[in-house]
């Protein structure tokens, strides 16, 4: 019940903040989708990395580093830290520019004029929004799990659902609606401004916590009188096979050539039409800066402690001590290793903290995603086949609040039918981002980037994404990889993806028609 | 200046593969894996490569002011 309580205030506390923020909404449509560029170097740092992190952030990389070892936060954090402020400083700080001058508020609309194409903008608005659902899929559905998770044995009645499934916790469908529902009214309400405010709350909420929670697990668990002896006692433990990348015994490790490769994975930041519309918050180019430079730092603050805490929970001190059925429910589901941890170590108070801590990871996305799915539909396809005269800056709002809850109704729909593939969906939907990077990568700096050549690159991404994505049993095999022809080298799918998008591209545009250099001048000064 | 920034984000890209710690086990100051330790440093390196970009190799054509209609968040 102390969970509960916990939760309950947090979410109050955030749709408080929301509704404050809505209060210096200042009416306009630009103000709703991207708060009329105002958003200084703070907020867009925080409001930037609370998007980018997702519930994955805290409890999938203690789930993935308790089953795969210490190699994750390389796999994962370090190279995240390298290619996010890359994207941010090539292709954020042009965009913003761009936006600025030119008046874009999504994505396709800047591809449309950059290619002078209408008819990229239909080919691109079905396969980002496509990309984007499953992404928004994860957070419902994981957000129902957790507060399902933690609060079991709460109540003795099952509200009218599986008591199998509930076990005396609130039910995930009512868990779910309540954070779309929470989600929804400080979107709705506050447009970008309140989103920004919120993730910076919640991002602040979920680094602490994630701070808090592993000097609580290390003195628990090392059980000495001090936090460095603490450190090392738990340390000392790790199963020699969680501090290694190869293959040793069970441990199948990773091969080098897709380590490599899965680099190419976090370059799908570029592409997120969420991200896109962040950027273009941006008060003005400076306000880049600081982003660019802690963004690696916030992530090694997060991730860190999270993988430690991983590799811990693997080690007799942790996992030799649980029953039997609690070690294979977190071989089954290492998602709910921190969750047991806390609870087995911690108590419900910091329980329930924690909990407060992965909905803000979860939500802190979650907010962007609908907003950026909203503004999309309004401005690409109602205003742009409409006619953006025909249409008034309230009609706007109206029109983007109206598709946010329908999107927000889809998504929670979708979230019943327990699509449980979906979370393994959530690599192969970045991978079709990162596989579009080369085309909006072209777009600023290749002036021989031709309408053809950003068709041939869509579809050569498209193309090969399905094919990858059908070979792999759509998503049903977990392990698969794309084995380099005579070799038996393997890669992550992306690098396949990436190259065939990369090449059709250069090549299609070769051959055809330049653009006019005069249209160039627009975009290369 | 700019080409030593790249010639850096080359470099942590090369860091970043690694390979001489793949197998290596060792726990520094008893407590931190090698490997977490080689890569939180690649991390703070990162930051301080990304802090001389903004210094050295910010982009010449872009517009720096605040849109009219902006203001301090």
């Amino acid at each position: 019940m102390t969970q509960l309580i916990i939760i309950c205030c947090y979410l109050a506390l955030l749709l408080g903040l929301g509704l404050f923020s809505s209060r210096l909404f200042r009416g306009t449509s630009k103000d709703y989708m991207l708060a009329s560029h105002s958003i200084g170097p703070f907020l867009l740092l925080m409001s930037i990395f609370g998007t980018t992190m997702t519930a994955f952030a805290l409890v999938g990389s203690t789930g993935e580093s308790f089953k795969e070892g210490v190699g994750v936060y390389a796999l994962l954090a370090s190279s995240s830290g390298i290619t996010h402020s890359l994207c941010f400083f090539l292709l954020g700080i042009k965009l913003w520019s761009l936006g600025h001058k030119y008046g874009y508020t999504t994505q396709i609309q800047f591809f449309r004029d950059r290619l002078q194409s209408e008819g990229i903008g239909l080919l691109l608005f079905p396969i980002l929004v496509g990309l984007v659902i499953p992404y928004l899929l994860i957070g419902v559905m994981a957000s129902g799990s957790v507060i399902n998770g933690v609060t079991q044995g709460t109540f003795e009645t099952s509200f009218g659902f599986d008591e199998a499934v509930t076990k005396g916790g609130v039910p995930k469908q009512v868990a779910s609606l309540v954070i779309c529902v929470v989600v929804l009214i400080y979107v709705f309400f506050g447009g970008m401004r309140g989103t920004a405010w919120a993730n910076t709350f919640q991002t602040i909420v979920f680094m602490i916590l994630g701070v808090v929670t592993f000097y609580v697990i290390a003195m628990k668990l090392g059980g000495k009188t001090t936090f460095m002896e603490s450190l090392r006692a738990a340390s000392s433990k790790i199963p020699p096979d969680k501090l290694i990348r190869g293959a040793v015994g069970d441990h199948h490790g990773i091969s080098k050539l897709k380590y490599f490769t899965y680099m190419l994975v976090p370059l799908s930041v570029g592409m997120f039409p969420h991200v896109f519309q962040h950027w273009l918050t941006a008060k003005n180019a400076k306000a880049f800066k600081l982003p660019v430079i802690a963004h690696p730092i916030f992530i090694m603050i997060v991730w860190l402690p999270c993988v430690l805490v991983g590799v811990w929970a693997s080690s007799d001190l942790f996992y030799g001590q649980l029953p039997a059925p609690l070690q294979a429910a977190l071989d089954g589901n290492p998602n709910i290793v921190l969750p047991v941890m806390v609870k087995q170590l911690a108590g419900p108070l910091l329980g329930g903290f924690l909990t407060a801590g992965i909905l803000a990871a979860i939500m802190s996305s979650l907010d962007s995603q609908f907003l950026c799915i909203g503004t999309m539909f309004t401005e690409d396809i109602v205003k742009h086949y409409a006619g953006a005269e025909k249409i008034g800056d309230r009609q706007s709002i109206l029109i983007a609040r109206a598709f946010i809850i329908l999107i927000v109704a889809i998504t929670y729909g979708l979230s019943l039918f327990e699509p449980r593939a979906v979370f393994t969906l959530g690599v192969w939907c970045f991978s079709g981002f990162s596989s579009l990077f080369p085309l909006i990568f072209a777009c600023l700096y290749w002036k021989k980037l031709t309408k053809a050549g950003a068709y041939a690159a869509v579809l050569a991404a498209f193309g090969s994404w399905g094919y990858l994505f059908w070979q792999s049993d759509f998503a049903a095999n977990r392990g698969y990889t794309v084995m380099v022809p005579g070799t038996d080298y393997e890669t992550m799918p992306v690098a396949t993806m990436f190259l065939c998008s990369t090449v059709a591209m250069v090549i299609v545009s070769l051959i055809t028609k330049p653009p006019e250099e005069e249209h160039l001048k627009r975009f290369f000064a | 200046m700019k080409n030593v920034v790249w010639g850096l984000v080359v470099l942590l890209v090369i860091l970043h593969q690694d390979n001489w710690l793949w197998e290596d086990a060792t726990l520094i100051d008893g407590f931190l894996p090698v490997t977490l330790l080689f890569h939180g440093g690649l991390s703070i390196a990162a930051a301080v490569t990304w802090f001389l970009a903004t210094k050295f190799a910010w982009p010449a054509d872009v517009v720096e002011s605040s849109s009219p209609g902006g203001s301090e968040a």
